[in-house]
């Protein structure tokens, strides 16, 4: 059992600002990456508000189109790599060495260089609105010669941006993989490491297999733009599709990168509150691994209509309707872990039931995407939108909301107030499907995503999907008041303030000192 | 959630029924074979996708009301099963399968684009459509016909927003038509949803898919793939008509080419060139330099009071005809008429606050392009 009698010895955190742009510590650096990402959550959430009052009524009313473009690539790029990706990087930092009984992150300094590259790429990337021509405006998967030939000088800058965002992610990662090889606990061998360290091992091998590759097909396009070659130009003897099948050869594992970790948060908080152990541990395992493998020969369902021979059609419908295997083994597992459990609904498990559900719901409509025929209707409609914000939204985010709210006693010590939790949840996730459900149908309906005015009879289900958007954004205000308010002022949390719950982190104090695990405990 | 149902009971009883008629909420069953397999396709699936749901979340809802610690439920221990791990494997694999095989026939049909009766190349332009009958001489663009003030709200929006075009692509029906794809800047993409026909229009590739429509009507599309500003504004519309009425079609379209080369060389006073040009300037140049000239500066420059539009003609006709390397500013000496062109620089000089007086004919036109 682990005994903290030598935090006395040892120095606490330096004072003042620079504990912060110098620190090594990986709860410090937790933080700021958590901070980071909820500052870029607000800022593309603006975003989302601007291209939902545009779209409030039929005609152009606030923004112009060229402008409505700008907003739907910003809004894109800042939630996927400013405030998915960082959230989860934060919760890794955090829980990682905790889980595993290490003292810090196996690579301290590189930990903060991967960290304090973020500002700078972003601040870039946002500095972009500002200039003449204004930001990227190509949408986030920047297809040439869209985003080449016809693009605003401003795609430098977000090349540059996303370079610099893919070697703090490359970093990252290296620095997790390394973590979890080298400075677990003796005696907890990889099968016995919990979920969510699992998940985010797997995580970052894929983060490390497809970075580089989204960084080629930048540099690819910063060639054509100013080096005179012609990989994606037609004229010069290239091909636009090249860079379709490069991006997205990177983007789809990218998308199980943003979902990966939400499985693992899920699979400590769905055991603990329903006070019974994982059910399929093992497979739980090889799903996500088998998820991760696969995520590498699917690419080119996003690109059914793009003219691909029938053989290139089939395979990629068959492949990606295997994936349907593992993640749904996965949710019939979690299903399997509440069955005759004895469950309470704390806000975390409330977020982690509502993540099962409407995960499922974006994972069924994947189902319908991947069927090559169908998907020529659905391609680029609204119901493509519908979905993949299904899985991001009550999927990824929803599973940061919940492990924030569940370890967050452990990080600052206190107890969050509980009743404005749940109101947190019961607003986010009436706001979520008034927002993303009626995208369905107007999807089915024949709206094209990324228009910045519709014809009149997508109208009603507009206006609904923009007053859930409303609803949505400001239920948010709520969650940081409660969490700036449980920082301040809450009520003080247990060492184990969750009565299931299981893992070395609840063996620390609560607030986990600075430095903990300094010997490693005992062998589980 | 009891409360929920009520409230939701509520709702549907309140709301008249021919208020929700007008909501378009799925997939139309369209006009073409295809567009009906398709149909069935997705519902079969959605069936399918909707009782997985039902069985899933049944039982995660059934446990949840009923293994709840505040009814004292008592925590089972168990933690895995290879039996069960086995069958829910298992079951998807036997789902997926059922999926696949009308999935694969449908594909295998849409992919046959062999023996057509009438090919019909269609080029995107940012931000229009390009129609050529191959064969037949009969080319045509094809642009949004929504007045400015509709999009912005200054005039009441007509049923047909956003989806109108000043000409529209006629076809005949229970012919097989195979379309040939292909840009002439950005990617594109082409699609009617009632024909479920959607290709990408690339630029230096040609693309291929086909159609054999059953039933007479207009039917509406739009570009699919975000193709730069106006992207939202550059519809399809189809009308498809009896043979007969392709077939006199045709025939007018030939005779009012003719008409239209002739018109070249006749002489054009400065009323019908402003008419004309009005017309001209509305459907290919007020999306961006604003309906009355005014333009949206600093990407879109201003025509009323601009050096260009009040200093040398010939330098106008240029960048009308050549376009301007670097900027959002097209050629459109191949996309208009030497008469529409003509018109529409007579426009431009002689609108808003330009009184330059200066005509200028198509044969002007026609000998810049001929050089």
């Amino acid at each position: 059992m682990y005994e903290q009698t030598e935090t006395a010895d040892h120095h606490g955190p330096a004072k003042g600002l620079m504990r912060w742009v110098l620190t090594t510590n990986h709860k410090d650096i937790g933080t700021l990456y958590l901070i980071f990402s909820l500052i870029m959550f607000f800022i593309g959430g603006t975003m989302a508000f601007v291209i939902r009052a545009e779209l409030f009524q039929p005609g152009l009313q606030l923004v112009m189109p060229e402008f409505f473009n700008q907003m739907t690539t910003m809004h894109g790029l800042i939630m996927i790599f400013g405030a998915v990706m960082p959230a989860f990087v934060g919760l890794a930092n955090w829980q990682i060495p905790l889980m595993i009984g290490a003292p810090d992150m196996a690579l301290p300094r590189l930990n903060n260089w991967s960290f304090w590259i973020l500002p700078f790429a972003f601040s870039m990337l946002l500095y972009t609105l500002f200039m003449e021509g204004g930001a990227p405006n190509f949408g986030w998967t920047a297809y040439a010669p869209l985003s080449t030939t016809y693009a605003p000088p401003s795609v430098t800058f977000f090349i540059f941006a996303v370079h610099m965002m893919g070697i703090s992610s490359i970093m990252g990662a290296i620095n997790v993989i390394v973590t979890i090889f080298n400075m677990r606990a003796p005696g907890m061998g990889l099968m016995q490491m919990p979920m969510f360290v699992w998940t985010w091992l797997i995580t970052a091998f894929l983060l490390i297999a497809v970075m580089p590759v989204l960084a080629a097909v930048v540099t690819m396009m910063l060639m054509d733009i100013h080096f005179g070659t012609s990989f994606f130009n037609a004229a010069g003897g290239g091909d636009p599709v090249l860079y379709q099948h490069v991006f997205w050869f990177f983007a789809h594992p990218e998308v199980y990168i943003m979902v990966l970790p939400a499985f693992g948060v899920v699979s400590q908080i769905i055991p603990a509150f329903s006070r019974k152990p994982l059910f399929g541990y093992t497979s739980m395992v090889y799903a996500t691994a088998a998820i991760a493998i696969m995520s590498f020969v699917v690419w080119a369902h996003h690109m059914f209509t793009v003219g691909m021979p029938l053989a290139g059609e089939l395979f990629f419908m068959y492949s990606t309707m295997l994936i349907a295997i593992p993640t749904g083994v996965k949710i019939f597992n979690w299903v399997g872990t509440m069955f005759k459990g004895s469950m309470t609904f704390e806000t975390p498990m409330l977020f982690s039931v509502a993540f099962i559900v409407l995960f499922t719901i974006g994972g069924l409509s994947g189902i319908m995407l991947a069927i090559a025929p169908a998907d020529f209707q659905y391609q680029d409609t609204y119901f493509v939108v519908a979905h993949f914000h299904y899985v991001l939204v009550p999927g990824s985010v929803f599973g940061i909301f919940a492990a924030v709210y569940y370890w967050l006693p452990k990080w600052c010590g206190r107890m969050y107030n509980e009743p404005m939790g749940q109101l947190h949840f019961w607003l986010s996730i009436i706001g979520v499907n008034l927002t993303f459900f009626p995208m369905h149908f107007v999807g089915l309906a024949g709206m094209p995503r990324r228009i910045p005015d519709y014809a009149l009879q997508f109208a009603d289900f507009n206006m609904v999907t923009s007053i859930g958007a409303f609803l949505f954004g400001a239920t948010q205000l709520l969650f940081v008041y409660n969490v700036i308010k449980t920082i301040r002022s809450g009520e003080k949390a247990q060492q184990k303030p969750w009565e299931g719950a299981e893992g070395l982190e609840w063996t620390v104090p609560s607030p986990a000192p600075y430095h903990t695990f300094t010997r490693p405990p005992a062998g589980s | 959630m009891r409360y929920f149902l009520r409230f939701v009971l509520i709702i549907l009883i309140i709301c008249p029924r021919s208020a929700l008629a007008t909501w378009a909420f799925n997939m139309p069953v369209g006009v073409t074979n295809t567009s009906q397999d398709i149909y069935g396709l997705h519902m079969t699936i959605f069936y399918i996708c909707v009782a997985i749901a039902i069985v899933v979340f049944g039982v995660m809802f059934w446990s949840i009301f009923h293994h709840r610690k505040s009814k004292g439920a008592q925590a089972a221990q168990f933690h895995g099963s290879v039996l069960v791990e086995i069958i829910w494997t298992i079951i998807p694999i036997v789902i997926l399968v059922v999926m696949a095989i009308p999935a694969t026939k449908t594909l295998i049909d849409m992919y046959d684009t062999a023996e057509s009766d009438i090919d019909i190349q269609i080029t995107g332009y940012q931000w229009k459509w390009h129609y050529k009958y191959i064969g037949e001489d009969i080319d045509f663009f094809s642009s949004l016909s929504t007045p400015q003030d509709e999009i912005h709200n200054k005039t009441t929006k007509n049923p047909n927003y956003l989806l109108e075009v000043d000409n529209a692509l006629v076809l005949p029906i229970n012919k097989k038509i195979r379309f040939l794809f292909t840009s002439n800047d950005v990617i594109h993409a082409w699609w009617v949803p009632d024909l479920a026909v959607k290709k990408d229009a690339i630029p230096g590739f040609i693309n291929e898919s086909w159609t054999r429509i059953n039933k007479t009507g207009t039917y509406r599309g739009q570009c699919a793939e975000l193709c730069g500003m106006h992207h939202g504004f550059m519809p399809v519309v189809v009308q498809a008509v009896t043979e007969a009425e392709y077939e006199s079609w045709l025939q007018q379209q030939k005779t009012a080419k003719l008409a239209e080369l002739a018109s070249v060389q006749k002489e054009w006073g400065m009323d019908e060139l402003m008419t004309t040009g009005a017309i001209v300037y509305q459907t290919n140049c007020a999306a961006c330099h604003q309906a009355k000239g005014q333009g949206m500066p600093p990407i879109f420059p201003a025509l009323s009071g601009s050096a260009i539009a009040l200093g040398d003609v010939a330098e106008h006709i240029n960048i009308v005809v050549n376009g301007r390397q670097g900027t959002a500013m097209a050629a459109y000496g191949k996309q208009l008429s030497a008469v529409e062109i003509a018109a529409v620089i007579t426009y431009e000089r002689n609108s808003w606050d330009n009184k330059t007086g200066d005509i200028v004919t198509p044969a002007d036109i026609q000998s810049v392009i001929d050089n």
